[in-house]
């Protein structure tokens, strides 16, 4: 019987079998950022426990920073608190930190891919839940809390239990317009938003590997969203095509070496799964989020539903009404950023809707690449020049209106088209806020016409 | 060695909801801090705001130390910073239908137990809180059993939750340090380590 890329990821990393009958799993890297980490490093200091392997933690800043005036001191004084915490921490213990002024700085998960830390057949773990993204390559990948950041730090290894692996099969070919984002929030709103307790989700089918790496890491970004601390894509050519060359990936002929070992990791073709579940591509459109939380959106030319477990609590949150099309819903702001959506890719397929029109009148519109590569990469094809002369605001990299830790946020019940990833009360900055997630070139759709619409009908313009 | 946490007296408190996210737990606003001291005073800060009559307002439940919770608690963000908020207000132990496997695991470290009743049960616990907020409640790691007035119900805790508390090991730090010769040997094997 063959293995899955999670056991072998796992047998290859364990320590040991705990008292507890836990595994110690060591952790082959660690990413850390400013919000999760100054208790930690704390901690440390408390009880006198030095960084066990301080070449193998990689630190940078992203929740909490502005995306427009990154003059220092921040005018916000906890912010400046924490940044000047990660760095005092960071050369303290002798960690390379890309801060600001890097041209590495970035949103933790998209610099770790782009950087190539992340690698196929690894164990990554960092303070935040959208760890899971680091999966698209083939890694191992767990978001934990500051107290299992303190342990990395000390150990290079956590306690987990066990987990079960459950494949999900897209087989087939998307149709035009619809994109990765789609695809994760249908299979959340199939398996449900608990659905992945205990399970690493592995991604596969025709219409997976025909993915490129930045749509795949949207896809596994989420697989918390669907209750999945670990997701994965099994490393393949497209993997190994989008690590060379990159500063971290292995170069040279020990490259090549790499690409034979990271193949071998990838899961056996008569590996035993707990459980498969197989998704038409065919049956897949253009989705958007009607709830409060990620597992409750429709397909853009379906109704709000009306009722159903939580259906009152979210449509009386939401402002909207069960039965009514989920098209022609009125926006007040457009987001196109995060973790999730925030890549070259994302951006080009934003603007190319963008191109040449306006957003509407009472629209916010911003863009906020993930990294300051990004950002570069973007302005070098005059991406910004397009999103500028459409009417958006071209911003600095970070995480912008994601999660209300910095100046980006909504007011009031402000409506917000967002390529984000959660959809919770509260979650942009105002209690009571209201997300509607989508993918970019829907977000970037949404805020030429002022309302949700289906940008397959915007593309037979473009 | 972290405290040996058995057995968890105390009133129960009833919180009503699928899906709670830490979000809503402790909004990301109070995140922006370098200790968790204080996050006890923003436990459910929002949504206490939208509902005047939310179980972490009403003097009733000020005592309690079980939170009653339906499925899937402490979904989303990874932040320990919404345990942290728990247990800074009082609360011991969680009980309730499922969890989210973070939270459940950010909660473990900081030994706030975290169990499982059927919805059945779950649904008895509250409902008798929500008449008699001051039945005291007993809950036993070593028996698997919570006990409230007449009602004893069966728990569900993973061997490993159960064994890191009853014995103490829920600070993990120790444990993972205590044979650290071992972690040297993997780095020493992993080829992305040892150099491809």
């Amino acid at each position: 019987m063959g293995r899955t890329l999670l056991q072998k990821v796992w047998d290859l990393h364990t320590v040991r079998k705990l008292p507890t009958g836990q595994t110690q799993l060591f952790i082959g890297l660690h990413l850390i950022h400013e919000v999760t980490t100054p208790q930690a490093f704390d901690m440390l200091r408390a009880r006198g426990i030095g960084v066990a392997f301080p070449g193998r933690t990689f630190a940078t800043t992203d929740h909490i920073i502005p995306t427009l005036d990154q003059s220092r001191p921040f005018e916000d004084p906890l912010a400046e608190t924490m940044l000047a915490a990660l760095e005092k921490n960071c050369a303290e213990y002798s960690i390379p930190f890309w801060n600001l002024d890097s041209d590495r700085q970035g949103i933790v998960h998209v610099i770790g891919p782009e950087l190539g830390l992340t690698q196929p057949g690894m164990t990554i773990a960092c303070g935040d839940s959208h760890t899971s993204t680091h999966g698209a390559l083939g890694a191992v990948a767990f978001g934990i809390g500051t107290s299992q950041v303190r342990d990395v730090l000390a150990s290079q290894s956590l306690a987990f239990d066990p987990l079960k692996v459950r494949r999900i099969t897209v087989d087939g070919q998307l149709a035009s317009g619809v994109f990765a984002k789609d695809v994760i929030l249908e299979i959340i709103a199939r398996l449900g938003v608990k659905g992945g307790v205990g399970h690493a989700y592995e991604y596969g089918g025709s219409a997976i590997e025909a993915m490129g790496i930045d749509e795949r890491l949207t896809i596994c970004n989420m697989s918390i969203e669907g209750g999945a601390r670990v997701g994965y894509v099994n490393p393949d050519q497209t993997t190994f095509d989008y690590l060379r060359g990159r500063p971290f990936a292995p170069q040279g002929e020990a490259f090549d070496r790499a690409v034979s070992w990271w193949g071998s990791t990838a899961s056996d073709p008569d590996a035993a799964y707990d459980d498969v579940v197989e998704i038409p591509a065919s049956e897949i459109e253009p989705r958007v989020t009607w709830g409060i939380n990620p597992g409750q959106s429709v397909g853009i030319s379906d109704t709000i539903p009306a009722t159903g477990a939580g259906v009152d609590e979210a449509l009386a949150f939401m402002g909207l009404s069960g039965g009514a099309p989920i098209q022609g819903t009125k926006i007040d702001v457009a987001f196109v950023g995060s973790c999730t959506n925030s890549r070259l890719s994302d951006l080009r397929e934003a603007a190319r809707i963008a191109r040449g029109q306006r957003v509407a009148s009472h629209v916010n519109a911003l863009v906020v690449p993930g990294s300051q590569a990004v950002r570069a990469a973007a302005e070098q094809e005059g991406l910004d020049q397009v999103f500028r002369d459409a009417g958006f605001e071209w911003r600095g990299a970070g995480c912008s209106m994601c999660l209300a830790m910095n100046p980006d946020r909504l007011n009031g019940e402000q409506v917000c088209a967002s390529s984000s990833n959660r959809n919770f009360k509260g979650r942009q900055g105002s209690p009571t806020g209201r997300t509607l997630l989508m993918s970019p070139a829907m977000v970037a759709a949404a805020a030429l016409a002022g309302e949700v619409v289906d940008v397959r009908t915007v593309m037979s313009h473009v | 060695m972290s405290s040996q946490i058995d057995r968890i007296e105390g009133s129960g408190m009833p919180l009503r909801g699928d899906n709670i996210d830490t979000d809503r737990i402790i909004p990301a606003r109070f995140l922006k801090a370098i200790t968790f001291d204080g996050l006890g005073d923003h436990v459910f800060e929002d949504d206490r705001a939208a509902m005047a009559d939310h179980p972490f307002s009403n003097p009733a439940y000020r005592q309690a130390k079980v939170l009653l919770a339906n499925e899937n608690f402490g979904s989303g963000s990874s932040r320990e910073h919404a345990p942290q908020a728990l247990k800074r207000w009082g609360i011991e132990a969680c009980v309730g239908e499922s969890f989210s496997e973070i939270f459940r695991g950010n909660s473990l470290a900081i030994g706030l137990a975290c169990v499982t009743v059927s919805r059945e049960a779950v649904e008895q616990l509250m409902s008798l809180v929500e008449t008699a907020p001051d039945t005291p409640f007993s809950l036993s790691l070593q028996d698997r059993s919570l006990s409230a007035d007449d009602l004893r119900v069966e728990i569900g805790v993973d061997n490993s939750v159960r064994d890191a508390l009853l014995n103490g090991t829920w600070d993990a730090t120790g444990m993972l340090l205590d044979d650290f010769d071992v972690v040297r040997g993997v780095a020493e094997r992993v080829p992305y380590i040892r150099g491809f």
